[in-house]
């Protein structure tokens, strides 16, 4: 059986798989409702948009709730980093049609709503046209809704408050979507590629994917050629690095997980597996699954200065610990940076990055503190070097990007 | 959750630790404004962080404090604690 389940089929770049050709390649579903939740625990299946948490236990939560339901199937993929999802619509439409008319089923939702990224008009458009394709009795309870383009867009009550008012700004919880989300609905909001696994389990068995699962991985940052595989479980971070173009010599350290991920050294990084359990057993999370090195003769310090401030920007501006806190960090790292530092910057870093995760609506906050964390463990020398206030060769380029 | 390395919460009222109730605090994180009278009439649990804004400890709240825990939550002039059985410190 196919090591690439997910993107098995036509050449990529030839675009969307029809669905005459999705269908004869793959077949039917063969298990659906609670056959197929029990297949999702057996396979231990984990959200890919970044928390990692057990799909079947998600659609449980809903399907065992009263009255009318909804689905969100969320392609928002506002990670500057991540390519995966906008890939996954634009060539296997399909597949992730299939998810999610069976998640649908599976958790008794009505409405689907496709909710894509403003930006990514070519997964939007494939999606648009895979639906075309559908009977008309799935057409008529899915509907495409564009996310607006801002890195919170995506988390689920921005998603759900968007689709509601036109509003995709996170709310406070609870209740949680699957208490009232879309409509005031019980809604299941689940990732893209998430979907599309559960496409495949609904074919291949929980026991399958367990041992032969995929994920859908973006490597980027200093490879040669950076873009979206499709490796098993499990597979060491190094491998993937290679198939990309990169070498493990001249790398210092790794982004894993995107922006909201954390960083991890180079010699440590390269056995990792990439795994969401296994990894979260080491220290490190897979969140939306992004891979970027980081060349040798960057800046660590500047790099994190430069995300930080990114998402201090992206804030949704709503509650004081993420506006001042992330705000505060950034401003912090910036000066440490450019060699301005002043007498216990570090201890304020350390201390605000505690003091930070849980304590806003969503979880932006924890995403920003984390990655925080991670680079004055992971960068403590070049940290002690800026803090003798130098600022450093390598620092200079704090606009350029890790991609 | 991390909880905050320094809990000066600890301290008691001077009042024999007896039980514990099955509330905890949570905070509307988008509501609260962070002016702090929760930290003032709750300080065993509630401090606040450089910019005034609450750091809530996730603990249950203990019975001798229940009474402050409720004055506490009264007296947020925008509704934005509560006390609930799966009051996340939020
Ligand atoms: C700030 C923020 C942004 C997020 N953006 C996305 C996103 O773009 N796409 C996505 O699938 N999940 C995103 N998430 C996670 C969602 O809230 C939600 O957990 C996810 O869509 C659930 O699907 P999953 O369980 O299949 O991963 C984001 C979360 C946060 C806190
Ligand atoms: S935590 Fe930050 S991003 Fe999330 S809702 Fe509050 S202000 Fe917006
Ligand atoms: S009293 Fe209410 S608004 Fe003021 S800091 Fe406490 S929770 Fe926030």
């Amino acid at each position: 059986m196919s090591l690439t389940p997910l993107l098995d089929g036509p050449d990529l770049r030839e675009g969307a798989e029809p669905a005459a050709r999705h269908l004869a390649r793959l077949g039917p579903s063969l298990l659906s409702g609670p056959e197929l939740i029990d297949a999702l625990d057996q396979s231990d299946l984990r959200g890919r948009g970044g928390a990692g948490f057990p799909v079947g236990r998600k659609w449980r939560s809903v399907a065992g709730r009263q009255g009318p339901r909804a689905l969100i199937a969320n392609g928002a993929e506002g990670e500057p980093l991540s390519f995966k999802d906008r890939l996954l619509m634009q060539a296997r439409p399909h597949l992730v049609l299939d998810g999610a008319v069976l998640a649908a089923g599976a958790v008794g939702a009505e409405q689907i709503v496709l909710y894509i990224g403003r930006e990514h008009s070519a997964a939007a458009d494939a999606m648009l046209h895979a639906l075309a394709e559908r009977p008309a009795t799935e057409r008529a309870r899915i509907r495409i809704s564009r996310a607006p383009v801002a890195y919170v867009s995506g988390e689920e009550t921005a998603a759900v408050q968007f689709v509601n008012r036109g509003v995709a700004l996170p709310m406070s919880v609870p209740p949680r979507p699957f208490e009232a989300g879309v409509g005031g609905r019980p809604t299941l909001v689940q990732n893209v590629e998430s979907l599309a696994a559960a496409a495949l389990i609904a074919r291949r068995g929980g026991a399958w994917y367990r041992s032969s699962g995929t994920l859908l991985v973006t490597v980027t940052g200093a490879v040669a050629r950076p873009g979206v595989v499709e490796t098993p479980l499990g597979t060491p971070v190094a491998e993937v690095v290679e198939r990309a173009g990169g070498h493990p010599g001249s790398v210092q350290a790794l982004l894993l997980g995107g922006y909201f991920g954390g960083w991890v050294a180079a010699d440590e990084a390269w056995d990792l597996p990439l795994h969401p359990e296994r990894l979260r057993g080491t220290g490190h999370a897979l969140g939306c699954g992004v891979v970027a090195p980081l060349p040798a003769d960057r800046c660590g310090v500047a790099e994190t200065a430069r995300i930080v401030s990114y998402l201090a920007g992206q804030s949704a501006g709503q509650c004081g610990p993420c506006v001042f806190g992330l705000g505060a960090i950034a401003e912090t790292l910036r000066r440490i940076a450019v060699g301005r530092s002043r007498p216990d910057d570090l201890a304020r870093l350390d201390r605000w990055s505690a003091e930070l995760p849980g304590r806003g609506a969503c979880r932006h906050p924890d995403g920003g503190a984390g990655l925080v964390r991670s680079a004055l463990g992971v960068f403590a020398d070049d940290f002690a070097h800026h803090l003798a206030r130098r600022g450093c060769a390598a620092a200079r380029p704090l606009t350029a990007g890790v991609a | 959750m991390s909880e905050p390395s320094a809990r000066p919460w600890d301290g008691a009222r001077g009042v024999a630790r007896v039980g514990t109730s099955r509330v905890s605090l949570g905070i509307d994180r988008i509501r609260c404004d962070g002016r702090g009278y929760c930290a003032e009439l709750l300080p065993e649990m509630i401090r606040l962080d450089d910019w005034g804004y609450p750091i809530v400890s996730s603990e249950r709240v203990p019975d001798h404090l229940l009474d402050h825990a409720r004055r506490a939550v009264a007296a947020c002039p925008l509704l934005a604690i509560r006390l609930a059985a799966d009051g996340r410190s939020r």
